[in-house]
């Protein structure tokens, strides 16, 4: 049947292959594929599988650490947070899907992260995401934003796991392509942690979760080109997330992983079960042989093809020690999900598939894997910018100014997205996006210890210089986790670009890569996890470069954190960390200022260590009330997010010097903290801080209602309230 | 003193729900599975938790309330058992009879998760009693479905008879006359669609819950 179809070079390139990829495939058989066969190749050789563009790049990163269990190549990181107890984690992108039917698109996200974390042994604890849309006034951004929240939403809520925070932007460079980049976070003992090699001979292949349907084929080769005008055609390669079943199957690989039955397991996600096939083998050095008839098919006349390359949710694969058998099916059933034995692992080192007493597909699986093309695309820096100078950027209303800012739609509260996602459901939740705080706080269940959970990057400082962004993606979630106390133990990235066969994108990513790598191994704060989504380009137009980290560090005691709120009447506000005023590629810049232009700040990282160390130790001498990291917005933005959050006024006393007002109040220097402490600590903590050649000053108190300084500032913290919640409600109801 | 919490595919609040008892009696609680027959005769409160029973299909709580254990659950509530059903817990019991009324989608369509301000609308009651003089009390709401809904005649007499328990300060969902919490007419069957099982702990939302537990724990 299969073998009928000539493979002609039209079904190469409708495959996402090139001619030189199809050659090699023709050289490694030493025959034509059939077409199950190169479908197969096709979906391990796309770039959402191999990761042909990025993989040597990717190399780089530093990837181990005292506390690192697990770094990259298994379906999440795996980090030691002591006692026994490890976290597992990772963030993953399902942008393209999210695009073309935003509900199931972001919903699928979710399910699929949560699968990669559960599959490894751990409980998901929490969810996080970081979200990227088009300008607010584009006919699409409404529909999206509404779309993608619901199916997050939708499905956490349903499976029982609290979303606990996030971060999302909007901006014309994403009108085409919007990002929906998923986190999950999962707990697990270190020492029953699962890993997908399959290993022996004749042991059982089981299939288990929901039958697998027509949705979602090709998928990864979807999410592995541009878009067009025509996109939205491709709704039918977009799964259907059931988070019911996905719930269940939880359950039953919790109960089933507490027994010694499983050998190895996999989730099937992208690529569904060519890829999870091909790597437990590869993993593994073994063979693979399935009967795919006994495949649990949701439609009738399914064929290999068809099964092989489906994406449908809410599946995973595994191996089972022979002879347990009937207590992978007990568990299964109790569960009422389809289980079913579909091969076994053999000594040949081939996939071998098995259709109506035929074989359809013979194949050696190390050229699935180990030849995946590898390639080394030209790229070109990013030309570097120039500064724009404080000076020349004009504070002529500062109470304008800040109603601006807060208003505007990267500041504006999220509160009509988080107040969709259940914070609390697992009663662990410490601190979520409710407190608007720099990292979600959820609590290992029974103890006194915490993780720390954050999401971030800034893509307009990416654009404008990428090995800074990249840089200061890092540091920022380094600060974040120091501001609640945290130790930041290690992150996991999801790298948003465009077409990586432009020079100039490809520029972008080896320039962000560079600098992530510089702040990872300047903070001792390695990559264990990550994805990779390219072209994100619609009709030629690429996104901003936007690798978004997702960092996880550990509160050892939880008599010891802080949060946004917390600042008393009376606290002095001190900065740590130095002014200089930096306003280019900065939100002031580009809400008042009208322009996008300028150099990025620059991010110094043995200044990060040295500024986030300090803070951290007064945080845990517990000196600290409230604690808040200066970035997006600038110092008062961050000191008025403290007052609304504590209730409590600020009034600001502008040390005398020569700043430039925009710059000293709205620029955006790195390395910077405001903390909200005790009028008898302000001596002690300035003059350690001097020892330590730390730029601190005490720059204001909290008192009073509202937001108030030196240089005119008078705003009623209830009037800057109503305009911070205001923005994203009237964008929705408009 | 035995409490006990039904677990269907997909609650998803039966640890919080576990916690929550634990923490107030000091003593273990039975989680039982929605397949088993009959609530063990020594049990002397069940709640019927949270989350999306059945994946929500069909309608939310429907095909819970006509589970194995539910059949049995309801017999034993017509005797006199104490049973309180918390978001989806409230739905299903709906479903069952056992509570007058319905749920239906919140008035702004979307699924709302926030502390929630309650006003305490009857303290005389094996719920409410622990809670003294206090007026209001603070509870996490997260749901999709909480519009509590009845016809006049049902909700004149719930309210005449003493048998609403809670009324939301700041209506979220639409609910009619403001309706949170409701009890049956022999005052042992209690819903609602807020949390007191996720507000018993000082780091996570809160410590209002404890007196809601430690009424009904204490009128057995």
């Amino acid at each position: 049947m299969a073998k009928a179809i000539e493979i002609t070079p039209e079904i190469v390139a409708e495959h996402g292959l090139t001619p030189e990829e199809y050659q090699i495939i023709l050289d490694r058989l030493g025959r034509a594929p059939n077409m199950n066969e190169l479908g197969i190749f096709s979906v391990m050789w796309s770039e959402h599988c191999s990761y042909k563009s990025s993989r040597r790049h990717l190399g780089k990163f530093l990837t181990k650490g005292p506390r690192v269990i697990q770094g990259p190549g298994e379906n999440a990181g795996v980090i030691d947070i002591d006692d026994g107890d490890a976290i597992i984690f990772k963030m993953e992108s399902h942008n393209h899907p999210s695009y073309i039917e935003p509900y199931q698109g972001a919903a699928t996200g979710v399910g699929g992260i949560m699968r990669d974390v559960f599959t490894m042994g751990a409980r998901p604890i929490a969810l996080m995401n970081a979200l990227r849309f088009g300008e607010p006034t584009h006919p699409k951004t409404k529909t999206l934003v509404s779309g993608v929240v619901a199916g997050i939403g939708g499905y956490g809520n349903c499976v029982g796991v609290p979303t606990v925070g996030g971060e999302t932007n909007f901006h014309k460079g994403y009108n085409g392509n919007i990002l929906v980049n998923a986190m999950c976070v999962g707990l697990a003992r270190a020492d029953k942690v699962f890993y997908s090699a399959a290993k022996g001979v004749g042991n059982p292949i089981f299939y288990v979760g929901s039958k697998t349907g027509r949705d979602g084929i090709h998928g990864a080769t979807m999410a592995s080109a541009e878009f067009d005008d025509d996109s939205e055609e491709k709704r039918p390669t977009v799964q259907v997330g059931d988070p019911f079943t996905e719930k269940l199957l939880i359950e039953a690989c919790m109960e089933l992983m507490a027994t010694d039955a499983i050998i190895a397991i996999q989730d099937m996600g992208a690529a569904g079960l060519t890829s999870s096939s091909v790597e437990m083998a590869d993993k593994g050095g073994v063979g693979i042989e399935l009967i795919l008839d006994d495949v649990p098919q949701r439609e009738d006349g399914m064929t290999p093809y068809e099964m092989m390359l489906s994406e449908s949710q809410e599946r995973m694969l595994m191996v089972i020690h022979p002879g347990k058998e009937q207590l992978a099916f007990d568990v299964f059933h109790k569960w009422e999900l389809d289980v079913a034995q579909i091969g076994v692992t053999t000594d040949t080192g081939r996939l071998v598939l098995n259709h109506k007493g035929k074989v359809v597909c013979d194949i050696p699986i190390a050229p699935l894997a180990d030849d995946a093309p590898n390639y080394d695309r030209p790229h070109v820096p990013t030309e570097k910018r120039e500064e724009v100078k404080a000076e020349n950027i004009a504070l002529t209303d500062i109470n304008a100014a800040l109603k601006t800012m807060i208003g505007s739609p990267d500041l504006a509260s999220r509160r009509w997205i988080w107040e969709q996602y259940d914070r609390h459901v697992m009663a662990d939740t410490v601190d979520s996006s409710q407190s608007g705080g720099d990292a979600a706080i959820v609590r290992i269940h029974g103890k006194n210890k915490a993780v720390a959970i954050t999401t971030d990057v800034t893509p307009r400082y990416c654009y404008a210089d990428p090995h800074e962004g990249g840089k200061q993606c890092v540091a920022e979630t380094w600060r974040n986790l120091t501001c609640v106390g945290a130790d930041p133990i290690a992150i996991t990235d999801c790298l948003n670009f465009g077409n990586p066969e432009r020079p100039e994108i490809m520029g972008q990513f080896v320039g962000c890569v560079e600098g992530m790598n510089e702040a990872c191994r300047a903070l001792d704060y390695p990559v264990v996890s990550g994805n990779v989504s390219l072209y994100n380009e619609t009709n030629g137009q690429a996104i901003p470069p936007t690798p978004a980290v997702g960092g996880v560090g550990l509160i050892p005691d939880l008599q010891h954190f802080t949060t946004l709120a917390g600042a008393k009447e009376g606290d002095a506000l001190i900065i740590i960390g130095e002014t200089t005023g930096w306003i280019g590629s900065s939100i002031y810049l580009r809400e008042v200022g009208g322009s996008e232009d300028g150099a990025p700040p620059p991010v110094d990282l043995a200044l990060e260590k040295l500024n986030g160390d300090y803070v951290r130790q007064l945080i845990r001498n517990r000196r600290v009330h409230a604690a808040h990291d200066c970035s997006d917005g600038g110092l008062l933005i961050t000191a008025t997010e403290m007052a609304m959050s504590s209730g409590i006024g600020v009034q600001i006393d502008r040390p005398s010097g020569d700043f430039a007002l925009s710059g000293w109040y709205f620029g955006e220097d790195q390395a910077r903290y405001l903390i909200a402490v005790d009028e008898n600590s302000v001596n002690p903590i300035l003059s350690t801080a001097d020892g330590k050649g730390i730029k601190a000053a005490r720059i204001g108190t909290f008192k009073g209602g509202g937001m108030t300084s030196n240089d005119g500032l008078d705003l009623a913290l209830s009037d800057i309230r109503a305009i911070y919640e205001a923005w994203f409600p009237a964008l929705m109801e408009s | 003193m035995k409490t006990a919490v039904i677990t269907f595919p997909a609650s998803n609040c039966d640890r919080d729900a576990r916690m929550a008892l634990e923490k107030v009696t000091g003593r273990p609680a039975q989680m039982i599975w929605h397949r088993e027959s009959e609530i063990p005769s020594d049990v002397d409160f069940v709640v019927i938790p949270g989350g999306f029973s059945y994946g929500d299909y069909l309608r939310c709580g429907a095909m819970a309330a006509r589970s194995p254990i539910v059949k049995d659950l309801v017999e034993k509530a017509n005797k006199g058992l104490p049973v309180a059903g918390f978001c989806n817990g409230f739905q299903i019991l709906t479903e069952t009879g056992l509570l007058p009324g319905a749920l239906l989608m919140n008035q702004g369509l979307n699924f709302v998760c926030k502390p929630q301000k309650l006003r305490i609308t009857n303290t005389n009651t094996r719920y409410t009693s622990g809670y003294g003089s206090t007026q209001e009390v603070v509870y996490p709401i997260a749901h999709h479905e909480g519009n509590y809904y009845a016809d006049d005649a049902t909700l004149n007499k719930l309210e005449k008879n003493g048998r609403v328990l809670f009324k939301y300060v700041d209506n979220p969902n639409g609910s009619a006359r403001d309706i949170a919490g409701i009890c049956n007419e022999a005052g042992n069957v209690f819903g609602m669609m807020p949390h007191p099982e996720r507000a018993v702990d000082p780091l996570h939302g809160g410590t209002d819950g404890l007196n809601f537990f430690k009424s009904i724990i204490e009128s057995i």
